[in-house]
């Protein structure tokens, strides 16, 4: 472990690399930092004692504690995982950019290596003002890797509102910190043990809730999300939505440790504004015609999944149903895991696709599986997979969080049965529009024939891109396949919230197994069938022709079907709720030959609008009113700060403060 | 015998869309085909070469083999008589409703693999549909295994009963909406008609255009097989425990038959909604079973 902490002096060799072997020294050590931490946290996970240790220094005469418990060890292995294969992703990927300067490269990949850093750190750290401090760096560290392309002024926007709106996250953290220091006298996290004890819970909870929200991007903390996301380069896209949000969840669920009182209170706020996030950002995804911004929304809408999870496992510890509170967690923390995979993977391979065709634009797009085969597969997979269907990965934590609710409609109150019937309501509308808005998006980018690309030129990424992306592609198909191997960790993780933990009637009631056997008879039936026709198309006539065009035999790619059309009769019953703006030249009467046109459409965000405008537009008037005070003269500022210092001396006389 | 359902699905899904075509013949007086045509066409098509599109990649070869080992999967959930189906869990009807989505997605992909403009009209269509739908079918699903205490398909048939009059009344407001999805899932009258020859307005029909030999015979196959996994549903409700293995065979055939009569008839005497109107029509199911999870909850606390 000494190793590890002076491991990130090295990262100032990348001010000294070529850029040439800047992604591959990157690689090399992000495996480095990945391999020592992993071995810490799989050693944990298997001998089951919390590791930990003492840094050689202290800070401000703070001793700081590193401490790898099952929770951190297990966000661990999910960050090292995803960023692991970020980095190999990276190689080809910014090989686009070997224009550039040798600034703008050094500056990528030390910052790529100090958000992995901090994301452990994060992840390590129990002292609440270091952990701020690695809070910090990240958020950081991920803005510059945002503002990677900071010549486009889109970017350079996206970057600063992200970075104001983390801040304002930290800021309720920070207030949250000194209130349990203020209240204890304690900065370690479990100094939030003694605070939950003597306090109300829910003011403090929230409090941290909405900063550690802003991070995971809870609505109506999520604007950020869709403008980072596409703004970045895509392995960084992959890692901040793969995992980096996560770090929202990882607090949220460290501070649950602790709390103890008016769970069902929190439980039923957590549950409600999971089911909103979940069904605005799938909601809002199926209009976009930006492949990233598509994905970003997606990314929401998986961590109201996660959210829902955790609800749902809270509500169940409040009423003492170990089984719902199992299911719950367990359903929830598994899919922190699940959507890093597939969430890097469709990242990942939209990345492969903007290498090729340099265009995110899914109308423009088409017909690259007979070019890109491997992606299309790899989209495919994590497209079902995201999608929550058999037999990927994301089946079995919907699975698991639907058992809640159901062993939660059979066994509560009246009032969590309806409740508990809207969630279930919720988590299948939202699979719906996910299924929706993946069709639409596979279909349009991968299937059918290029509408506005020139497909000549387009090839198969390398194998090293595409290496990284296969092996999370195992991980989701052994998720998929093999849940039993992987629940037995969940069901622990989720122990840690049960505080009369019986974990064995679980694996019993819901037998985890049957969910294996389903998928492989599938699987069997599927390659069995496959084989029937082969059997049958042997001695067949097998011919080729063109698609049936109702007669019409001329270029069919200009009639195809495009992503705006496949959601029109969506976006058409949702128009008030999704808030599109539509712009296009209208034909005039005296228009006799025909022009170029334009015609353009995008969604504002109804939180920005009704939400957060109103509040920062009138703060901005306010603040304008005091803007006398700001005459540029120097002498002024001098006086104020004379006036501040003889007003600060009365107050000490006086003994105000 | 706990193959004895899987076995019962797949024979009576041979003569299943002979039954409705005949009905709707009798009943706009025509000599109509016999039974069995509906199968003979199928083997017909067997028997024939395909005609591939070459717009389209791979993923429109597997997915009538997939849209098929989906719907098989998910009939080897359901319980048959007093014995479970090949797989019963806890669950299970999760997993019921999310296999069929799966070969939903295969299909919509596949038609929008053909690069025209009305396969993908018709994607877009059943996207929207199955999403409309399936909210209502696990509200219902879900309001009776809380009604039962039970959440697999054959632990909640197998405890099932309807002692009361409101909850007879449930009984048959609950039947009225799962026919009403079948339909919608199914894709026929009054949501789509299959014997529509308007491409504009086709919905399941419009999907298939380019499919063709052992493909096609492979997917109408699937459509009268997942129409019959759905009768099952419905006819699950009327075995008790007691119920022997030929008596079982009884009351599926026979539920089965007159369920297919009743598609028959409901498909000859209405005409389809407007396709806009359609969104709506679908949406309201849901309201309609959260009407049955209200009734069984005042059932539920009337008890206690």
């Amino acid at each position: 472990m000494k190793i590890f902490i002076f491991l990130p002096l090295l990262s100032f060799l990348f001010f000294l690399l070529p850029k040439k072997f800047q992604s591959y020294f990157n690689a090399l050590f992000v495996i480095i930092v990945a391999a020592i931490s992993s071995y810490y946290a799989i050693d944990v996970i298997s001998s089951g004692e919390t590791f930990t240790e003492c840094l050689p220094f202290n800070v401000w005469g703070n001793q700081i504690i590193l401490t790898i418990d099952l929770l951190s060890a297990f966000f661990i292995l999910v960050i090292n995982l995803t960023v692991i294969t970020g980095s190999l992703f990276a190689i080809e990927y910014m090989g686009m950019y070997k224009e550039r300067r040798r600034s703008d490269f050094y500056l990528h990949f030390f910052s790529f290596f100090w958000l992995l850093y901090s994301m452990l750190m994060v992840c390590m750290i129990h002292n609440m003002v270091a952990f701020l401090v690695a809070w910090e760096i990240m958020s950081v560290a991920s803005f510059v890797l945002v503002i990677f392309e900071n010549e486009k002024p889109e970017v350079l926007k996206a970057g600063i509102n992200y970075l104001v709106q983390m801040h304002i996250g930290a800021l309720m953290l920070i207030v949250g910190v000194i209130l349990v220091y203020n209240e204890t006298g304690s900065l370690d996290w479990s100094a939030l043990t003694t605070y939950f004890s003597k306090n109300s819970n829910i003011g403090l909870f929230l409090l941290f809730f909405a900063g550690f929200g802003i991070k995971a991007g809870f609505v109506p903390f999520h604007t950020w999300l869709p403008q980072a996301h596409p703004a970045a380069p895509t392995h960084v896209s992959g890692i901040m939505s793969g995992v980096m949000i996560k770090m929202g969840i990882y607090g949220i669920l460290r501070v649950l440790l602790h709390t103890q009182s008016d769970l069902l209170t929190i439980g039923i706020i957590i549950l409600v504004i999971s089911i909103v996030s979940g069904i605005t950002g799938v909601g809002t995804a199926i209009i976009q015609h930006d492949l990233k911004k598509l994905l970003a929304y997606h990314s929401i809408e998986n961590i109201g999944i996660i959210g829902i999870g955790i609800g749902t496992g809270l509500i169940g510890v409040a009423t003492q149903n170990d089984l719902i509170a199992i299911l719950g967690f367990g359903g929830g923390i598994l899919h922190v895991l699940n959507h890093s995979l597939f969430k890097s993977l469709l990242f990942y391979s939209t990345g492969s696709v903007y290498l090729k065709t340099h265009t995110r634009e899914i109308d423009n797009l088409g017909g690259l599986i007979k070019k890109m085969p491997h992606t299309a597969i790899l989209f495919l997979v994590a497209s079902i997979a995201i999608c929550g269907l058999p037999p990927f990965n994301g089946f079995v934590s919907e699975f698991l969080i639907y058992n809640g609710f159901a062993a939660s409609m059979i066994s509560s109150s009246v009032g969590l049965k309806i409740l508990m019937m809207f969630s279930m309501l919720s988590l299948v509308v939202i699979g719906g529009l996910a299924i929706f808005c993946f069709t639409k998006a596979f279909g349009i980018v991968f299937l059918g024939t290029a509408r506005h690309i020139k497909t000549e030129a387009i090839t198969e990424v390398r194998w090293y891109s595409l290496l990284p992306q296969y092996i999370i592609l195992m991980a989701i198909v052994a998720i998929g396949v093999v849940p039993g191997l992987f629940t037995g960790l969940f069901f622990k993780l989720a122990g840690l919230y049960v505080h009369s933990a019986s974990i064995v009637p679980t694996s019993t009631v819901l037998n985890i197994t049957s969910i294996s056997w389903f998928v492989l008879l599938f699987i069997g039936l599927a390659i069995f069938m496959y084989f029937i026709k082969w059997l049958f198309a042997r001695n067949k006539v097998i011919e080729q022709a063109p698609t049936w065009g109702c007669g019409y035999t001329g270029d069919a790619s200009k009639l195809q079907y495009t992503a705006s059309s496949y959601a029109e009769n969506y976006s058409h019953d949702m128009d008030d709720l999704l808030n599109q703006k539509t712009e296009y030249d209208r034909i005039a009467t005296e228009d006799i030959f025909p022009q170029q046109r334009s015609y353009k459409t995008h969604s504002e965000s109804l939180a920005e609008k009704k939400l957060f405008s109103p509040v920062i537009l009138s703060l901005q008037k306010l603040l304008n009113k005091l803007a006398f005070v700001q005459t540029g003269k120097t002498q002024h500022y001098i006086m104020y700060m004379f006036v501040l210092l003889i007003a600060l001396i009365l107050l000490t006389i006086f003994k105000v403060i | 015998m706990k193959a004895a359902g899987i076995i019962m699905i797949l024979l009576t899904s041979l003569v299943f869309p002979g039954i409705i075509t005949r009905v709707k013949s009798i009943a706009s007086g025509r000599k109509g085909p016999g039974l069995f045509q509906p199968m003979l066409d199928i083997i017909r098509l067997l028997k024939k070469g395909s005609v591939y599109s070459t717009t389209t990649s791979f993923i429109f070869k597997i997915a009538p083999v997939v849209y098929f080992s989906t719907i098989l999967s998910a009939a080897c959930l359901l319980p048959f008589d007093n014995e479970p189906g090949l797989l019963s869990f806890n669950g299970d009807f999760i997993a019921f409703s999310y296999i069929l989505a799966l070969g939903k997605f295969f299909m919509i992909i596949a038609a929008l693999d053909t690069g025209s403009a009305f396969e993908g009209m018709g994607a877009s269509r059943e996207a929207l549909y199955s999403l409309l739908v399936e909210p209502a079918f696990f509200v219902l699903m879900a309001s009776f295994a809380m009604f039962t205490g039970h959440t697999s398909f054959y632990e909640i048939y197998n405890s099932i009963y309807f002692s009361s009059y409101i909850a007879v009344f449930v009984g048959v407001l609950a039947a009225y909406n799962l026919f009403q999805i079948i339909m919608v899932e199914n894709s026929r009258l009054p949501y789509d008609d299959p014997k529509t020859h308007l491409e504009l307005t086709m919905i399941h029909e419009v999907m298939v255009l380019d499919n063709s030999g052992f493909d096609l015979a492979l997917i109408n196959f699937a459509s009268s097989m997942k129409f019959v996994v759905f009768g099952t549903l419905i006819s699950n409700f009327f075995f008790t425990p007691e119920t022997p293995l030929y008596l079982g065979i009884a009351i599926f055939l026979s539920i089965q038959f007159l369920f297919a009569v009743m598609v028959g008839i409901a498909e000859s005497f209405r005409a389809r909604y407007k396709l806009r109107n359609n969104n709506k029509a679908i949406v309201l199911l849901t309201p309609i079973s959260i009407l049955i999870f209200l009734s069984i909850l005042m059932i539920i606390m009337h008890q206690n």
